[in-house]
């Protein structure tokens, strides 16, 4: 293999127009946040009943993404795929940025965002989220780490022991973040095992697909050559991911529906919880999951518009997931007193309702817009991007010989 | 001999009395210092010798009747501003309707301080936490308002501040932006009070509610406990909770 010849993109005025342009977003999520804190959180959809809202979706949405988002890096450090290895450096890069971005509206959502330090300072060990604490900073340090193995030459023999550490970091970050649910014994639509599997799976996915669109949008927007022989390997694998997550949404749903216990929240998910109801099928099920596969493998797989048509389309399906999992689990009312009617005036044994509000919007874009923000700026300081992806850069079949 | 046997009367009159009231004023300082024996001084820990509880039955709870929500509210100044989506609840009336047979009852229902409590265990800073003597409360200047714990509590018994506060109880401190729910008013139950719901359940007669300690086996919570089959809500988490009910 050749080497790889890795270079910062053009600064100048396209590149302050792009930053200041995400920019924008990022200050409006500023100015919802510090809205929703000012007047307190009924301005929000949120409530008592429906108690972790939008900000939450795209917070999680962001977390599991950035882990995915490191696959790229791993395939090539831990499982020897050089093809890969030109990639490893911005599969590192947006996994530390789309974590920051996640964390970014986690924060700024919470009641005392002022109070970060406490949450810094004071640790109940017994708690998952103190847990997710260590390890999404820790995963930052570790992340940060591999990217210097692979950037700075002299430590390159490092890279390797340097991946495995964050290889094993970031499946452990992912079953924390899908913990959070699976810990949860009160809800009926929670507390299964299979959440924190299914977080790492879906974590695949969503980082896949916004890796490949990044890629993508990079390189044209530098107009550095990107050959198809990476792109087409990449979105292969994505079908992959995508078809996986699909089988681990059955697996769940078919669980819990061999459960008498469970008909009532399944019945809700599936058959009559209105708009949860939608999202699952038209949403995460037809647009977000069978759509994505028709494209990446059907005959629109060898173009690259209906690749990236595909990747958002995962990345669409993917938010709703998350969306029907937090909401829709909060929705559907607690089971405390089983085959009674329940009614109160705390919207007891009713559907919660739920409309997200626009700051709560706002916000969670800014998330996206401050990983994509720091993406772009890490990429025009540090050497990110190789000069050419080209086909006759990238050999694909090097990793079979390189393996043995 | 008339004279002297209405003297012996009496004397002996005199002499029983004396020794009533000489036994009375030997019992009663210890009947009331017994009583008194559950306050403790402000300035020594919680300990684990009481674990507070709370016994409701449904049967005797009116249909209707608000007072242990309106007593509530009062006592902790959870003045509320008409939206009932946000506005906090710490205890609130539950009516039930049994799908079979169409029976109804009504409950009040709160945090049921449980003895291993979900809320304390999710808690990322410590600052949902249980007493020695088990109640569990929220230690508002460490809550960092993630509600984390409101996703965990299986009986949906905490509320988020959601507003700016007014007009705050000097012992029922709130805080904007971080969570809350009901303290066995903590305030009173320290100085050897009863929980104003309780009180307010009393006044009306209803007496539906009863409040002690179920480690003394002569409290009238721990007796009745004995006497009657009770239940606990969703007993399959094992939590232990400290409010039992009668008739659900």
């Amino acid at each position: 293999m050749k080497q790889v010849d890795y270079r910062e993109i053009e600064g100048g005025l396209p590149f302050y127009m792009l930053v200041g342009a995400i920019g924008v977003f990022v200050l409006a999520a500023l100015g919802a946040a510090y809205y929703m804190e000012h007047n307190g959180h009924w301005v929000t959809g949120m409530s008592n009943q429906v108690i972790w809202g939008t900000p939450h979706v795209f917070a999680v949405f962001l977390i599991v993404a950035a882990s995915g988002a490191l696959n790229v890096a791993s395939i090539s450090s831990v499982f020897g795929k050089t093809a890969y290895k030109p990639l490893a450096r911005l599969s590192g890069l947006l996994a530390i940025t789309l974590l920051v971005g996640g964390l970014a509206v986690l924060v700024l959502d919470l009641g005392r965002p002022d109070r970060l330090i406490v949450a810094m300072t004071y640790y109940n060990f017994k708690s998952i989220f103190a847990w997710n604490i260590m390890l999404y900073t820790g995963f930052m340090a570790v992340v940060g780490v591999y990217l210097w193995m692979m950037m700075e030459r002299k430590m390159n023999t490092f890279t390797r022991a340097a991946g495995m550490t964050a290889f094993i970091w970031r499946l452990t970050l992912t079953t924390g973040t899908g913990s959070i649910f699976g810990f949860l014994v009160a809800r009926q639509a929670f507390d299964a095992a299979i959440m924190a599997p299914m977080f790492i799976i879906m974590s695949f996915s969503f980082g896949l697909a916004i890796f490949i669109l990044v890629l993508m949008a990079l390189y044209k927007w530098a107009d550095r050559p990107l050959g198809d022989a990476i792109v087409f390997r990449l979105k292969n694998l994505l079908g992959v991911f995508v078809a996986a997550v699909l089988y681990f949404v059955i697996a769940y749903h078919l669980t819990n529906l061999y459960g008498t216990e469970n008909h009532g929240v399944e019945r809700f998910i599936l058959l009559d919880g209105g708009i949860y109801t939608q999202l699952f099928w038209i949403v995460q099920i037809g647009i977000g999951s069978l759509l994505p596969l028709a494209l990446l493998y059907g005959p629109g797989g060898k173009s690259r518009l209906w690749i990236s048509i595909a990747c958002l389309l995962t990345i669409i399906g993917g938010l709703a997931q998350i969306y029907i999992i937090i909401i829709g689990g909060q929705a559907y009312p607690m089971e405390m007193f089983p085959g009674k009617e329940v009614s109160s005036s705390f919207f007891d044994g009713v559907v919660a309702s739920y409309t997200p509000s626009l700051p709560e919007f706002v916000l969670g874009f800014g998330g996206v817009a401050i990983a994509l923000a720091a993406t772009v700026v890490g990429t025009r300081v540090l050497r990110f991007l190789p000069v050419s992806l080209a086909d006759d850069q990238v050999d694909p079949h090097h990793s079979a010989t390189d393996a043995a | 001999m008339s004279e002297e046997s209405g003297i012996d009367i009496y004397r002996r009159r005199f002499l029983s009395g004396s020794a009533t009231a000489a036994a009375g004023m030997a019992i009663v300082p210890g009947v009331f210092l017994h009583e008194i024996g559950h306050a403790k001084p402000a300035a020594d820990p919680v300990t684990s010798d009481v674990r507070w509880g709370m016994l409701i039955d449904s049967n005797k709870c009116a249909e209707g009747c608000n007072d242990c929500v309106k007593a509530c509210n009062d006592e902790h100044g959870l003045t509320g501003h008409d939206r009932p989506a946000t506005d906090a609840q710490w205890i609130r009336k539950v009516k039930l309707k049994d799908k079979q047979t169409g029976h109804t009852q009504t409950l009040p229902l709160l945090c049921q301080h449980c003895e291993h409590p979900p809320c304390v265990d999710v808690c990322p800073t410590g600052a949902s936490f249980k007493r020695h003597d088990g109640i569990v409360l929220v230690d508002k200047h460490i809550c960092i308002g993630c509600r984390y714990c409101m996703m965990a509590c299986p009986y949906k018994a905490r509320s988020f501040v959601h507003e700016t506060l007014q007009d705050q109880l000097p012992h029922a401190p709130r805080g904007k932006g971080t969570v809350e729910s009901c303290t066995f008013c903590v305030h009173r139950v320290d100085n050897d009070g009863t929980p104003a719901c309780v009180e307010a359940c009393s006044a009306e007669n209803h007496n539906a509610m009863v409040f002690g300690d179920l480690n003394d086996t002569s409290s009238e919570i721990s007796k009745q406990l004995r006497q009657h089959s009770t239940s606990q809500i969703r007993a399959d988490l094992q939590l232990n909770t400290g409010v039992r009910y009668r008739g659900i």
